[in-house]
C-alpha cells in the first residue's frame, strides 16, 4: 500500500503540496503515483520565476515505461527547482515526499490550498 | 485473465500484476531497471509460461514444416537444435515469429508468441493435414527462462550441460535450450508445470532474482530483438522487418507459404533499422521519424538501462543517410540511425 502522509494535501492527478514556515508551497508527486510510473528515468522541471496557475501543466515526469504531465496545485510563481532531480531523477522513487520534491511556489492565493484533496479523500481516489 | 501456475509466485513476492495480452503477468518485481541490470551482470528467471509449446507427431514433419515457414528446418536436422523464423501468410505478411524445435528423428516443437496462440494453433492444425502430421497445443506447459553471464553457472548444479548456442538437451522431464530473449547467455526449460516449480523455487532458493516483463522489454529491445505486433505485424513482410537472413531461398525449389510473394518484395522500399538519441526524454513507438528525402515510425522506444540513452527501432524509408529527426512534445530532436543490435555496435 501507497504512503500517504497526512499532512499532505493533494490533486486528484497525484500531486502534493506542502505549506512551509516562510510560508513557500513545496510540490512534489506521490508514491502512489511513483509506483504507478516505476522507474523514473528524466524530469522536465519549469524555471524558476515563472508564473503558473492552479491546475496548469507545470512539468513532466518520465519513466522507462511513459511520459506524465505533472500540474501545479497552486496558483502562484516558481522560486525554486530540485536540481538535483536532473542528474538523479530515481530519488521520486525512492523518496517522493523528501528528496524527491519537484518545486517551491510562491502560492498567489493560500485559500486556494482548500480546493486540494486531504490525505483521505487522496486515498479514496486514488483508489477508483 | 488467465494465469500461469506461477501467479501466486508473483503475486506474493511483490509482482506488480498487468493484464498482458489476456493473462495476469508480472511487469515487475519493483524496480524494472534493477532487474535489467541483474540479468546484464549476474542472473535471472522469468515464466514466460503464457507462450504457446506445440509438438508435432507422424513422419512428414520435416516436410510440414518447409512448408509452413521460410527459414529452412533442414539447416538443424543433424542434430537437436533449434531455429528462429517468421511465419507467414500467403501475402508475406508475418503473422508471428517462432522457434522450431529439431528433437531428434525429425519430431518437432514450436514456441511462438502468447497473444497469437489461438491463430497459430488454428493455423498450424490446418495446414498440417495436407502432410498426415498432429499438431498437440500443449496448453499446459511451463517455459522458464534463466537468462545472464551466471546462468550457466547456477543451472550447472542442476544440469551440467555445454551447450552451443541455439542447440537442445532433452531428458523425460525437461527440454532445456541454449535460446533467451535478452543478448545474454541463457536457457529457456520446457517441462510440465510439476517439474517448472520444482525447477523455479530451487533458483528461487539459489537467490536467483525473478525478473519481470517491463526488463524483458529492455533486455531484447538493446539486443535487437523485435518484438512481434510491435516491430512487425500482418501489415510487414521479413524484409522490411530487418529478417532477410531468416528466408532461406538456399534450396530453390522449396515452396512454402508466402514464398511467391515474398520473391516480389526483393526491392523493399522500407527497412527496419535501430536508432539512439543523445536527449532528454524517451521517443517512444508511433513517434513519426523524418529526413530529407524520406520518413518512418517508431516501433519500440525505450530509455536503455545499460547506455543510459533512448534507444529504439524504426522503420523508415531505405534511402535514410545516418541521422534523423523527430518530435518530443514540440521539440525537435536529432536522431543517430544504427543496427538493431545496441549491445554490439553502441559503446
Amino acid at each position: 500500500m501507497a504512503d500517504i502522509p497526512s499532512n499532505l494535501k493533494f490533486l486528484e492527478s497525484h500531486e502534493w503540496a506542502r505549506v512551509e514556515e516562510d510560508g513557500t508551497v513545496t510540490v512534489g508527486i506521490s508514491d502512489h503515483a511513483q509506483e504507478l510510473l516505476g522507474d523514473i528515468v528524466f524530469v522536465e522541471l519549469p524555471e524558476v520565476g515563472k508564473e503558473i496557475s492552479q491546475s496548469a501543466d507545470i512539468a513532466i515526469v518520465e519513466s522507462v515505461k511513459a511520459a506524465s504531465d505533472v500540474y501545479s496545485p497552486l496558483s502562484g510563481e516558481v522560486t525554486e527547482i530540485n536540481e538535483a532531480l536532473n542528474d538523479n531523477p530515481e530519488i521520486i522513487n525512492t523518496s517522493p515526499y523528501d528528496d524527491g520534491w519537484f518545486f517551491k511556489i510562491k502560492p498567489q492565493d493560500i485559500s486556494e490550498m482548500e480546493k486540494l484533496l486531504d490525505a483521505g479523500a487522496y486515498e479514496s481516489s486514488s483508489e477508483s | 485473465m488467465k494465469k500461469t501456475y506461477l501467479n501466486e509466485f508473483h503475486a506474493q513476492n511483490n509482482g506488480n500484476l498487468v493484464d498482458f495480452s489476456g493473462w495476469e503477468m508480472p511487469i515487475n518485481y519493483g524496480s524494472q531497471i534493477n532487474e535489467h541490470n541483474e540479468v546484464r551482470t549476474n542472473v535471472g528467471i522469468f515464466d514466460v509460461s503464457h507462450m504457446a509449446v506445440f509438438d508435432f507427431y507422424g513422419d512428414n514433419q520435416v516436410e510440414f514444416l518447409r512448408q509452413l515457414i521460410p527459414n529452412d528446418v533442414n539447416k538443424i536436422l543433424d542434430s537437436k537444435r533449434a531455429l528462429y523464423s517468421p511465419l507467414l501468410n500467403e501475402n508475406g505478411g508475418i503473422l508471428d515469429d517462432l522457434i522450431v524445435y529439431h528433437l531428434g528423428d525429425k519430431n518437432f516443437r514450436i514456441i511462438s508468441n502468447c497473444a497469437t496462440r489461438e491463430q497459430n494453433n488454428a493455423w498450424f492444425k490446418e495446414k498440417s493435414k495436407a502432410f498426415n502430421v498432429e499438431v498437440k497445443f500443449q496448453e499446459d506447459a511451463s517455459i522458464i527462462a534463466i537468462q545472464g553471464p551466471n546462468s550457466q553457472k547456477v543451472l550447472s548444479t542442476i544440469y551440467d550441460l555445454n551447450l552451443k548456442n541455439f542447440h537442445i538437451y532433452q531428458d523425460d522431464e525437461v527440454m532445456i535450450a541454449r535460446t533467451g530473449y535478452t543478448g545474454e547467455l541463457g536457457f529457456e526449460i520446457i517441462s510440465d508445470q510439476s517439474k517448472g516449480l520444482e525447477l523455479w523455487n530451487y533458483l528461487i532458493k539459489e537467490g536467483v532474482k525473478p525478473i519481470g516483463l517491463a526488463a524483458r522489454d529492455t533486455l531484447r529491445l538493446e539486443a535487437g530483438l523485435n518484438l512481434y505486433g510491435s516491430d512487425m505485424t500482418v501489415e510487414n513482410h521479413p524484409y522490411e522487418s530487418n529478417l532477410r537472413w531468416t528466408v532461406d531461398h538456399n534450396d530453390l525449389k522449396r515452396s512454402y507459404i508466402g514464398k511467391s510473394a515474398i520473391l516480389d518484395k526483393d526491392d523493399a522500399k522500407k527497412e527496419l533499422i535501430g536508432f539512439y538519441t543523445e536527449e532528454r526524454g524517451v521517443l517512444r513507438a508511433g513517434t513519426r521519424v523524418y529526413f530529407d528525402g524520406g520518413d518512418g515510425l517508431i516501433t519500440s522506444g525505450t530509455w536503455s538501462p545499460t547506455f543510459k540513452k533512448n534507444i529504439g527501432f524504426c522503420r523508415v524509408d531505405t534511402n535514410h543517410h545516418n541521422s534523423g529527426r523527430a518530435l518530443l512534445r514540440d521539440k525537435e530532436i536529432n536522431l543517430h540511425f544504427c543496427k538493431t543490435n545496441f549491445l554490439k555496435h553502441l559503446k
